[in-house]
């Protein structure tokens, strides 16, 4: 170790390394290669776009790796790269590690070379080093370090090579004292730089960073450093140089823009250094794998087509696998709430424990299979590079209803669940399109609103229309959805249209071991978050229909149940006393009261009720209107005589505006919150409750009128 | 050497045909998409290739270097090209 490592001793041993790169580099793979053993992947909470860190051990140092998303340029265009930035230039860490895509060095470097002039340490991971040796390349790792001035290593996620060395390269680095990076522009901008540091030399300015890399950013109007310097007196005099300079900069690459005169110099610094490191042996292929596969896969007739079999395949996939395991869990949570609720001898803890939260959270946790399906789906979708095509194919389509192409993956999400469908949202740069898309997502009817439908189409067509119907029901969902999208356009989210600009990254396999990385991260979030509102939610519907207690009413049915002759009477009776019981808690108060909302789409107390429960979770309605309809607790979409009942108490015209509502009012508390976290304030969910509340109750009044007509 | 090329050669990349391979001459775009396209490469002096139209013809996609680029025709219209 040497003596002027400006480290405080105890910390010595720390290396907190930021790992930045260009989108698509395998920068997560790296860290899953290095890091091989237990992962600590935590998330940073309050931004929209997660920072991840890992922890792990090497040698005699801890090491902490903050993945940053990918970025493409420190220009703070989309979040990812505001994260990013904001990180590099306003947290603390001792290194950058750098990772580049060696099979196409040359665009990777304009964000090394930008990263060139921030005031860090930095190690370059030349990485897919293995590909590139396939496609001929050859870099020469140590004369890049030389000509850079930073050590570059040679690394490949995926057959491990270089790892090693490549945080042996990292100890060093850290140990080592600062070394000025090689960054050489053109005689112009040399001679400005020079200018810049000559005054701040002569009077004496103060700052950790060089004086070089302060004229740099100072040049190409680096916000940061500009505020830095405003207040200290010697601005006044350095503003006129840093006009002059931009002048001639500006006028030396005929442009009036010098970000663009900085482009311009840092890609004919990395043709150079490229030209000097990289040899390419092989002939360049006229055709790639890639083109063959996008030829076929982005075709301009059938790749929509295809498109939509591997979506259509993977919902078959998620619907048909994910209900195997559903029965195991649900007779799973049937004994764990028998079993608990043996233990417990107060009767109203009892069934707060197992009518409240075991059952809440295991309608929750049933859903986990086809939600692991969905999600393995999009990860491959992700790894792949098919999403990029995907967004391609759809763009012009969702362009048309104000929608950004990469909104499909989030709306498509929110056929199975919107809650993982509101996460995914992030994948959309621009603010506006991505609140857009928030909004939209729920019109996309999720898997629980589909008992809902069930029950009702079985009610009222036969057995061989209701598939249809419920096909329907999807479709004009969706479109209403699109519509919304264009409405909404036009009016609350009006603005220029966010660019589609977008990189098609060659098509890689996946790795076996990032996906379920991935997959795991993923469902425990799930499980965690959506866990804990359900089953909040859960105790507060539990809580609103069991009270206020009402002990005459409970004994005096009590008295005539123990006189029933018949098991069937005691059953009629016992059903009695629960409707009874729910007309008058809290619920039935509440059903009451806000029946004037609803006569109007011809709902019964009832019905408004279930409508109301069901904000909690969709799964509440069918079990509501169970228990209203005093059939008891007991009872699921399949059960014949709730179908034979809801026919006969519910008027077809009533039936079709509580379909059309349930179709598009909120999916459910804990999507709600969900959605306010990401769309990143509670104004955003008033204004969704309003937005779907009022077309729910606008397409339900005009669908209840014309169904009156009709029949 | 702009200056040399005869007027009627330079379009806007959003006019290119399919498999043409062009030279950009200047990037009009506002200037957040223009760091946009150069963060991408997409700049004076650079070489594009154009690979494919969607369906619609409203999005194209383009090879600059190795990098594959899709983009729509409105802002493909914001890039001046010549044709080599």
């Amino acid at each position: 170790m040497t003596t002027d490592v400006k480290t405080c001793p105890i910390t010595a041993n720390h290396i907190k390394i930021a790992l930045v790169g260009q989108p698509n580099v395998g920068k997560s793979m790296l860290i899953n290669s290095v890091s091989n053993a237990h992962l600590h992947v935590g998330n940073f909470s309050g931004v929209t776009v997660d920072k991840t860190e890992v922890l792990f051990d090497y040698k005699n140092y801890h090491f902490t790796v903050v993945d940053l998303p990918g970025t493409y340029a420190l220009n703070e265009y989309t979040i990812e790269e505001k994260v990013t930035s904001d990180y590099l230039s306003e947290y603390d860490y001792d290194l950058i590690v750098n990772v580049v895509d060696s099979t196409n060095l040359e665009k990777n470097l304009q964000l090394t070379s930008e990263l060139m002039s921030v005031d860090k340490k930095m190690v370059i991971a030349l990485n897919m080093s293995d590909e590139a040796v396939k496609e001929g390349i050859n870099i020469s790792g140590s004369y890049m370090s030389q000509l850079l001035g930073i050590s570059c290593v040679k690394v490949s996620a995926v057959t491990k090579e270089g790892i090693a060395d490549l945080i042996d390269a990292i100890i060093e680095e850290f140990e080592a004292t600062s070394v000025e990076h090689k960054l050489i522009f053109s005689e112009a901008v040399e001679e400005e730089i020079f200018k810049v540091v000559d005054y701040l030399l002569k009077h004496k300015y103060k700052d950790s960073n060089s004086y070089r890399n302060i004229a740099i950013n100072l040049l190409k109007n680096n916000k940061t450093t500009y505020a830095k310097l405003h207040d200290n007196p010697i601005w006044t005099e350095l503003q006129l140089i840093l006009i002059e300079a931009s002048k001639h900069i500006e006028l030396h690459h005929d442009t009036d823009d010098v970000k663009e005169a900085f482009a311009s110099e840092y890609a004919s610094f990395n043709r150079g250094i490229v030209a000097e490191v990289l040899k390419q042996d092989k002939e360049i292929k006229k055709k790639t794998l890639t083109d063959k596969i996008d030829n076929v896969l982005i075709h301009q007739l059938f790749g929509i087509p295809i498109f939509l079999f591997l979506m259509w395949g993977l919902f078959q996939l998620t619907f048909e696998v994910g209900v195997i395991p559903m029965e195991y869990i649900d007779g799973f949570f049937g004994w764990f709430g028998d079993t608990v609720g043996a233990t417990i001898s107060n009767e109203d803890i009892r069934s707060l424990v197992v009518d409240g939260i075991i059952s809440g959270v295991g309608a929750v946790i049933l859903f986990v299979p086809n939600i692991m399906i969905l999600f393995v789906g999009i990860a491959l979708l992700e790894s792949t590079g098919y999403m990029a095509r995907v967004a391609f194919l759809l763009d012009g389509f969702f362009h048309k209803f104000g929608l950004h192409g990469q909104s499909f993956i989030p709306l498509v999400t929110g056929f199975g669940c919107s809650i993982p469908a509101y996460m995914s949202a992030r994948i959309l740069k621009n603010d506006r399109d991505r609140l857009l898309t928030l909004f939209i997502i729920g019109f996309m009817s999720c898997g629980a609103r589909l008992p809902v439908y069930v029950l009702f189409a079985g009610a009222f067509f036969s057995e061989d229309m209701a598939g249809n119907i419920l096909f329907i029901i999807y479709i004009s969902g969706a479109l209403i959805g699109l519509i919304a999208a264009k409405i909404l356009k036009l009016t609350a989210f009006k603005g220029v249209d966010e660019p589609f600009v977008m990189e098609m990254p060659k098509y890689r396999l996946p790795s076996f071991k990032l996906i379920w990385h991935t997959v795991m991260t993923k469902t425990w979030m799930y499980l965690r978050k959506a866990g804990t509102y359900i089953a909040a939610a859960s105790m507060l519907v539990w809580f609103l229909s069991n009270y206020p207690h009402n002990l005459s009413l409970q004994e005096s049915y009590q008295s005539k149940i123990e006189r029933a002759l018949s098991e069937d009477e005691k059953s009629k009776l016992q059903n009695k006393l629960s409707q009874e019981l729910l007309e008058q808690s809290y619920l039935g108060t509440i059903g009451r009261f806000s029946m004037p909302i609803f006569e109007p789409l011809g709902f019964d107390w009832k019905m408004s009720v279930a409508l109301q429960t069901g904000l909690a979770a969709k799964e509440v309605v069918v079990s509501t209107l169970g228990v209203l309809y005093s059939l008891g607790n007991d009872v699921n979409e399949e059960s014949n005589s709730l179908i034979a009942t809801i026919s006969k108490n519910i008027p077809f015209a009533s039936a079709v505006a509580f379909i059309v509502v349930i179709m598009i009012y909120l999916p459910c508390l804990a999507a709600s919150v969900v959605f306010t976290r990401e769309a990143g304030g509670i104004k955003y969910f008033f204004y969704l409750l309003a937005f779907t509340s009022i077309a729910a109750y606008g397409l339900a009044f005009i669908a209840y009128n014309i169904a009156l007509m009709l029949t | 050497m702009s200056n040399k090329t005869d007027a009627s050669e330079i379009n806007k990349l959003s006019d290119c045909k399919k498999s043409h391979v062009v030279k950009v001459l200047k990037l009009n775009a506002p200037s957040e998409l223009k760091q946009r396209l150069i963060s991408f490469g997409i700049m004076k002096e650079s070489i594009i290739e154009v690979l494919k139209y969607s369906t619609s013809k409203n999005t194209m996609e383009i090879k600059v270097g190795k990098t594959r680029i899709a983009l729509r025709a409105q802002e493909a219209a914001l890039i001046e090209v010549v044709k080599l």
